[in-house]
């Protein structure tokens, strides 16, 4: 899977919890929780579908690196290859 | 129609999910109506049978206004040809029969409900019609107009092609297709303008009738976060806690030592709740809040109350809230931690006398026996009701949600 299938993959589940964000003009660095208004519940959720659909656990030890789209995608993508 | 808050004037009755003849248990959903939180389920109290429908769906009907009678099963008006599938098939339109409460029944304590309005005649191999009856409301099953409310297609902008000109499942279908995605209900469900001026009806009445006092404390978390990332080490994300769920936890313990923060005030005074059943004020995106209740908070296990909590938040942001959660919470519960600020000052939810409000969790520094450390900490705060409780008692119970976050292995 190359970034950019990972990359609508995670939009999708980002906007099935967050139908409100407009998906197509995201800018990944920007902050998940200060510039899209995500709470702790909706980041939980994202990261159950992350676990659920790409089968990686992300433990609540590296919560502090998922701060952007763009963090996420750099931690999942080594990840995706194993 | 239920009162889903001191707000709330006349509902929409959108859809019955049962039919005259059904038999219905406690709990069980029996309709569905619209009103300024979204489309709200509405379940029976008691165990019966459905004796008659009196509001028709699409009518609108001031709070107190009886729906349904349920009953032994032993006078059973029926208005439907027969129960209808749950199958999405398409039905035919129904047969109205007039309502006449039979001589010596109870008289039901409310105002007689109004009479059907004419719909076309029992079903049978009837001409396929376009026509709507005149003044009335287009003829369509219940599972059409389920189907009508996801698509977001009003009925009364449809012709049917089914039997009598009734709207069926291939009508809706084409309409959807045909009508430009702006005119399709927001996907929340719920009206920005009617939540805003519900939100101003009840905050007014709270700023007007309740003198409120407030109280605020910090909390040190040290204990409560190093037992949740123990916890959830090893956990998948489906699996995991939250911080919240062990303030509401920690928050209904101590309610329900303090009793005069856990119920509700009305023309007679105040009234203690049985149970703690904890609101938790959910921020709509979009705009909006609303604050359904956790039934029986204090019984449910952590793992419990934080899946219960995902499936109101998430019932909440899409439609399908049941009415007793909407009108039932014996106090609220408000995180704006999140959010980013230290201390909520919270206004209570009338007929409720209590708010507690949880701000941001920070690393502060904290007096630690005879030293200073570095500690994650929330400011904790209550608003209640002067009518009802001092100071005094609100200190003791914020202390007691302190102690019970300083044992989180027991919550």
């Amino acid at each position: 899977m190359n970034r950019e299938q990972l990359r609508a993959i995670v939009l999708e589940e980002l906007s099935a919890i967050a139908p409100d964000i407009d998906i197509t003009h995201l800018d990944d660095r920007a902050r998940l929780r200060d510039e899209y208004d995500l709470d702790s519940m909706d980041a939980l959720n994202l990261l159950t579908a992350v676990h659920q659909r790409l089968g990686v656990n992300i433990p609540e030890s590296d919560y502090a690196r998922m701060q952007s789209l763009q963090a996420l995608l750099d931690y999942l993508e080594p990840r995706m290859k194993r | 129609m239920p009162s889903l808050g001191a707000d709330m004037e006349a509902g929409t009755l959108v859809e019955w999910q049962v039919a005259p003849g059904d038999r219905v248990e406690k709990g069980q959903i029996i309709a569905v109506v619209e009103t300024a939180k979204g489309a709200i389920d509405v379940e029976v109290f008691e165990d019966g049978v459905v004796e008659e429908c009196y509001v028709e769906p699409d009518t609108k009907v001031p709070v107190g206004t009886p729906l349904a009678r349920i009953g032994s099963g032993e006078r059973v008006i029926v208005e439907r040809p027969g129960p209808v599938p749950e199958t999405g098939a398409e039905t035919e339109p129904a047969a109205a029969e007039a309502a006449i409460p039979e001589p010596g029944a109870v008289p039901p304590p409310f105002p007689e409900p109004p009479p059907f309005p004419e719909l076309p005649p029992a079903p049978g191999p009837a001409p396929v019609s376009t026509s709507v009856p005149e003044g009335g409301r287009a003829p369509a099953s219940p599972a059409v107009r389920r189907r009508a409310r996801e698509l977001g297609v009003s009925l009364d902008t449809l012709s049917g092609s089914g039997p009598g000109g009734a709207i069926v499942l291939r009508d809706l279908d084409r309409a959807a297709s045909d009508e430009p995605i702006s005119e399709r209900l927001p996907a929340g469900g719920f009206d920005r303008d009617e939540m805003r001026q519900a939100i101003a009806a009840s905050m007014s009445r709270a700023k007007r009738e309740i003198p409120h006092y407030y109280l605020a404390t910090t909390l040190d978390l040290h204990a409560a976060e190093r037992w949740l990332a123990d916890y959830n080490q090893d956990r998948p994300p489906a699996a995991r806690l939250l911080m919240a769920a062990l303030f509401m936890k920690a928050t209904a313990r101590a309610l329900s030592r303090y009793p005069d923060l856990n119920g509700h005030y009305d023309k007679q005074g105040f009234h203690p709740a049985e149970r703690v059943d904890l609101g938790m004020a959910i921020h709509l995106r979009g705009g909006g809040l609303i604050a359904p209740a956790l039934r029986n908070t204090e019984a449910l296990a952590l793992p419990a109350l934080m899946s219960r909590l995902q499936d109101l938040v998430q019932r909440a942001r899409s439609g399908g809230l049941r009415a007793s959660e909407l009108s039932s919470a014996s106090a609220t519960v408000t995180a704006l931690g999140e959010r980013g600020v230290d201390t909520v000052y919270g206004v209570i939810h009338p007929p409720q006398v209590a708010m507690v409000g949880f701000g941001s969790m920070r690393r502060r520094p904290l007096a630690v026996d005879e030293m200073l450390a570095i500690r994650p900490a929330v400011n904790v705060s209550l608003a209640a009701d002067h009518r009802v409780c001092d100071g005094h008692l609100g200190a003791l119970f914020l202390n007691e949600i302190d102690a019970q976050l300083q044992h989180p292995e027991a919550l």
